[in-house]
């Protein structure tokens, strides 16, 4: 066995870097070794693919067939379900609900998850303890944590509401109804997604932030470069690839979510917080029509390939440079 | 200077002010609950463990908590069988092809749960898995395994190949150096990733949701805010403590193992 050529491995313990095109694993040098390797890797593949690939292709044929819970036959009605489903004004409403829920709150989540990094940066006294409670919103499960804001906005008994009359702002019993009213109910469910998703942004940039040399913006400073000047012309360029991952995560985990509005409002009122996953859940797991469920869930694919295509640029950029 | 304060405190008070609710609520008592002239901030009567008793006596709480916890002892044994020689074998074996392989994976674990629950219903039904844990144990290692792939194949790329070529010099095969070698060395790899997935099967709602119908089979994400709930009564303080419970051991496991999951996420994209 010949020594190893250059022993010293440019290994960033466990962050999955991309291998520079020198430290390439030398291809299988033993016979076999590829058959093994085969070996070694395909009962989890073949396990994704049965539970991931078989129903993705399970929901295109319920999408163009007439499924329902309870049905046996199966018949080919081509795209009808599709035609019905973007007829529908629920489903319209819905679209336009899931693009309003994830602009909205990626928007909030990436302004407040950048000034949360920033100011998480530099190490302080009891930074461990402030980074345990603002990761507490991402790290509880979601169900539970949107309960208890279920709880903060009840109808009559609101702490918010308490404390919006005891300043006066509001009389007792025309307080803003969050989860009752169309607008406020939109709202309630994009502050609460937010406040779920922004930790894990947050731990995202913060990552990025702490991989700036540190020399690179004190010499701005030195330059004569205020705090805004240096967000602006250094900072902020500089996080470019890691802001595009905490975006593309933070769109995949809003567009594709329910449980908030599950929560909240199981999408009322009327239909005003309705998205297209809760929707889907509604007409083909609670209706149990399984076709126009189906129909309506493919609408979430086009976003995941946009995404998943971006992400893929974002990882072959990093590599290449 | 200020400024970094007022922020950091403006942050935490709004992100952690849930689980303080949670916390409040579970040890105040109904009357004192439910009486809107009190102040809510303060204990108006004393404090009682009415809830907690009428949570841990009179509802199913334990036993879901007690299906989760199976449910993800499994669906960690069912990950790591699968994903550990996984990984091995993309970080090490498969040449070139690794990493696009992997990245490959990595991306199946964006799939969500709300594209593929209505056929999965009906597959877990065919399976007669509905209505049991088995259904969860059978789908979650469905996005556990990409993740952990991922991770576990950062993990062995920084393991320096000398040592099992060493290893395979004294006579041990490649698979026994993977088994012997390259697994207890691991540890701390194989650790991240039992917990990951751990905390993912205490995390999911969508599929149990989906799967699991009767209150005995719950996982304590959906039994929680589905059962503690009788028509249009919420038991306020019941809920809260069980939220704040489960929560809580959670994310302070949770919390431990950030940095780790953060830097699979980042794929790459940090240097």
């Amino acid at each position: 066995m010949k020594p190893a050529e250059h022993n010293v491995e440019r290994c960033g313990g466990a962050s999955a870097t991309p291998p520079s095109p020198r430290e390439r694993p030398r291809v299988a040098r033993r016979p076999g070794g590829r058959w093994l390797g085969a070996a070694m890797f395909l009962p989890a593949i073949l396990y994704v693919v049965a539970i991931i690939g078989v129903p993705f292709l399970m929901a295109f044929l319920y999408a163009v067939g007439d499924v329902r819970v309870g049905s046996v036959g199966y018949h080919f009605v081509g795209l009808e379900n599709f035609r019905s489903v973007l007829h529908s004004p629920a489903f319209r409403r819905s679209l336009f609900n899931s693009v309003i829920f994830t602009v909205g709150s990626q928007v909030l989540v990436i302004v407040g998850a950048f000034t949360l990094a920033l100011a998480l940066r530099d190490k302080f006294r009891g930074r461990g303890v402030v980074r345990f409670l603002v990761m507490l919103p991402w790290v509880a499960p979601v169900s539970l944590g949107a309960i208890g804001w279920k709880w903060i906005l009840d109808s009559l008994y609101s702490v918010i509401n308490w404390l919006l009359v005891a300043m006066h702002l509001f009389r007792q019993f025309d307080a803003p109804q969050w989860l009752g009213e169309p607008k406020l109910a939109m709202m309630s469910v994009i502050l609460v997604h937010t406040w779920h998703v922004l930790p894990f942004s947050t731990v995202i940039l913060l990552a990025g932030l702490t991989a700036i040399p540190r020399d690179i913006p004190e010499a701005a400073a030195v330059d004569g470069a205020g705090f805004w000047r240096t967000l602006v012309h250094i900072t902020i360029p500089m996080m470019r690839p890691i802001l595009n991952v905490a975006l593309l995560f933070g769109i995949i985990f809003t567009f594709t979510d329910m449980t908030v509005v599950y929560i909240l409002t199981r999408g009322g009122p009327y239909d005003s917080t309705q998205v297209v996953p809760s929707l889907a859940f509604f007409t083909g797991i609670l209706g149990g029509d399984l076709a126009e469920g189906a129909a309506i869930s493919l609408f979430l694919v086009p976003i995941l390939v946009i995404v998943a295509y971006l992400m893929l640029r974002v990882a072959h950029r990093a590599e290449v440079t | 200077m200020l400024g970094h304060w007022s922020v950091i405190v403006a942050f935490s008070v709004v992100l952690a002010f849930p689980f303080y609710w949670m916390l409040i609520t579970t040890f105040k008592q109904t009357s004192d609950l439910y009486d809107i002239t009190n102040n809510p901030f303060i204990f108006n009567a004393r404090p009682t463990l009415e809830h907690l008793r009428l949570l841990f006596g009179e509802t199913l709480y334990l036993r879901w908590v007690g299906n989760t916890a199976l449910a993800g002892a499994l669906v960690v044994f069912i990950t790591l069988l699968l994903a550990l020689p996984a990984a091995y074998a993309l970080a090490r074996l498969t040449g070139n092809w690794g990493q696009r392989l992997g990245i490959a994976i990595f991306l199946t674990y964006l799939v969500p749960p709300t594209l593929l629950f209505i056929p999965l219903s009906r597959v877990i039904s065919l399976l007669g898995l509905q209505d049991t844990i088995w259904s969860v144990v059978v789908v979650y290692p469905s996005f556990t395994i990409p993740f952990s792939t991922w991770l576990l194949m950062g993990f062995f790329k920084s393991i320096p190949k000398e040592l099992e070529d060493a290893a395979m010099v004294d006579g041990l095969t490649r698979f026994g150096a993977f088994v012997k070698l390259v697994i207890p060395i691991s540890v701390s790899g194989i650790l991240t990733v039992v917990i990951f997935a751990f905390t993912l099967v205490t995390q999911e709602f969508v599929y149990a949701l989906t799967f699991i119908a009767p209150e005995a089979h719950q996982m304590v994400g959906v039994g929680v805010p589905t059962f503690l709930v009788r028509g249009d009564v919420y038991y306020w303080g019941s809920l809260m403590a069980a939220c704040l419970i489960t929560s809580l051991p959670i994310a302070l496991v949770y919390n431990l193992f950030l940095d780790r999951f953060i830097a699979g996420f980042t794929v790459g994209a940090v240097k």
